[in-house]
């Protein structure tokens, strides 16, 4: 049942869903640019979302089907109290698949399954600045922006290959944004970078330091490196223990006190999804014999 | 010839305090200019006015910039400026704290210039930050030590590299020999002066040290309570110091 006598229609009201719209119109339009807006209290705590929230409760319409992943999965505690948030709030229809979600918050990850044209994914965001790491002062990182001074991303390159023989960045890996703006794309494995080139739409909140950003459908975005040490999307070298899949993001399960492990896909929506087609992998039961 | 910097009337205030006044000079290029005066007479200011770190309030400093010549560096546009302080610009601190990425390895520290201007080959980057820290007298095997670990003196060889690794054509130094011990200023000086030699610099160097001008410095400036009192050629202004001011200055050096 929806609270909407309570609550407005996804919590937020109106005046401040329509300046986050105003500042998603502005993000898109300059996509990579960190688009500064007034962040408001949200009923959680800071680091649980609150970025993510307010944009998808700024896009999300009634016809709206929503999904929530964290690292992946859709029942982690964080992903469904989201999801349960704007069920309450704004009534609207939630899925676990990402075929049938018009909008999906996600936290770490971008869904293995292609997005379309009409899907749109909101990213929660902890730390917006990529240059934060190495220039903690926000009046020079805003200038360094403005003027493309993006040497600094390649210092911290660098100090990666020196320090472990090659760039052991492996989350929240700098990306150039239709070859002007470098932006971080929060905290996903660099396995997903090649992934935010999409038909999708993408946006990016960031609660605590009150910043919006966004890479339209089928912008050109390009993960930093060195001519000597090009870019790759690693992942783990094992195929999905449950349903065999060898192309997608793996997580490192334990399965014992003795060393048991396991690799699964840490898309649980399109582990399961596999596993109902008839594919198995390793470790995995065939479907409809484990339910027995 | 075309001066590589014109300075022209150059004047900075703070509030009522004058920091410099109506100062006026060329530098040539491949000339080493020394500015020397007591504690507040001026020189940090008219250095920071020249190197854009300061807007004077009123004056020009022309730079013979590669695509347009003479070119007034107050007026010029940020990113403009910006670029010529990664470029063809240098500037070396009294406190390589102020002029160092901490954070950031030797190497690191080196090769940021290089990237800031497109190296992209991390082999390369690597090869040119050795060869700098051999020629500051850094050990190859300290590239990917943090300068936190480095002596004084080696942060202060190597803001030197670093600053110099893309052969900037004018190098701004404020005291680079200040705060460290005797020795090691002069193994410091040494250095420097190989390296102006060898590169030909153009360098406007400040400094209440005599001992540092007389060495590295082609041409002095005198300054005193803002204003210039005294310039000319090093020699003739250490040996035969015109300037009420500036016999004192010689004179006090001498007694010590
Ligand atoms: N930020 C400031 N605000 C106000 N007054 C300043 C400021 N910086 C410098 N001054 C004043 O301007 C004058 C010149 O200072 P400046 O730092 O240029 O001297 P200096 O010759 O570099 O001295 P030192 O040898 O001690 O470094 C001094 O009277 C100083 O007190
Ligand atoms: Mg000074």
């Amino acid at each position: 049942m929806t609270e909407s006598g309570q609550y407005n229609f996804a919590y937020l009201d109106e005046q401040t869903k329509r300046m986050i719209r105003r500042a998603l119109l502005k993000a898109l339009a300059v996509p990579g640019y960190q688009v500064p807006f007034a962040s408001r209290e949200m009923p959680m705590p800071y680091g649980w979302g609150t970025g993510g929230v307010q944009v998808s409760a700024a896009c999300l319409t009634p016809d709206d089907t929503f999904k929530v992943i964290d690292q992946g999965a859709d029942d982690t505690t964080n992903a469904v109290s989201i999801r349960k948030f704007f069920q309450h709030t704004a009534g609207v229809n939630v899925t676990e698949h990402t075929a049938e979600a018009t909008v999906i918050q996600t936290r770490h990850r971008i869904p293995e399954q292609a997005l379309g044209e009409d899907q749109i994914l909101v990213y929660q965001v902890p730390i917006p600045e990529p240059l934060r790491y190495l220039e903690p002062r926000e009046t020079e990182t805003r200038k360094m922006h403005a003027l493309q001074e993006y040497g600094l991303m390649h210092v911290k390159l660098y100090e990666d290959i020196a320090r472990h023989g090659s760039i052991a960045t492996s989350y929240a890996y700098p990306v150039k944004v239709e070859e002007r703006y470098v932006m971080d794309p929060s905290p996903i494995p660099k396995f997903d970078n090649p992934k935010l080139e999409m038909a999708g739409i993408q946006l990016f909140g960031a609660g605590r330091e009150q910043r919006i950003y966004a890479v339209p459908p089928y912008t050109r975005v390009v993960s930093l490196d060195f001519e000597d040490y090009p870019f790759e999307a690693s992942k783990a070298d094992h195929p999905c223990g449950l349903c065999g899949a060898e192309d997608t993001y793996l997580d490192e399960v334990i399965m014992d006190d003795e060393g048991g492990r396991m690799f699964v896909c840490s898309d649980t929506d399109y582990c399961a999804s596999r596993r109902a087609a008839g594919h198995v992998g390793a470790m995995g039961v065939p479907v409809g014999e484990d339910a027995a | 010839m075309t001066p590589l910097l014109k300075v022209q009337n150059i004047t900075k205030t703070y509030g009522a305090r004058i920091g410099c006044a109506d100062v006026s000079f060329d530098l040539y290029p491949g000339e080493v200019m020394g500015i020397v005066g007591e504690s507040g007479s001026g020189k940090s200011t008219l250095l920071n006015c020249m190197a854009g770190h300061l807007t004077p309030d009123s004056g020009e400093v022309l730079f013979d910039t590669r695509t347009e010549g003479l070119k007034d560096t107050v007026k010029m546009n940020e990113p403009e400026r910006r670029m010529l302080s990664r470029t063809d610009w240098a500037f070396v601190h009294q406190n390589p704290r102020d002029g160092l990425r901490m954070g950031v390895s030797a190497g690191g520290n080196v090769g940021e210039r290089l990237m800031a201007v497109g190296a992209r080959h991390y082999g390369n980057i690597r090869e040119s930050a050795l060869d700098w820290l051999g020629r500051v007298e850094i050990a190859g095997d300290r590239i990917d030590d943090r300068p936190s670990a480095f002596s004084g003196g080696m942060q202060q060889r190597l803001q030197i590299a670093r600053n110099l690794v893309t052969g900037p054509r004018l190098v701004f130094m404020d005291e680079p020999t200040g705060g460290l011990d005797v020795s090691v200023q002069a193994r410091l000086l040494d250095l420097l002066r190989g390296l102006v030699r060898q590169m030909g610099l153009s360098a406007i160097i400040v400094t209440h040290d005599l001992a540092v001008v007389r060495l590295l410095a082609d041409r002095l400036m005198v300054m005193k309570s803002g204003h210039v009192v005294e310039t000319g050629l090093t020699d003739q202004v250490l040996d035969d110091p015109q300037h009420a001011y500036t016999q004192l200055l010689v004179s006090s050096v001498l007694q010590v």
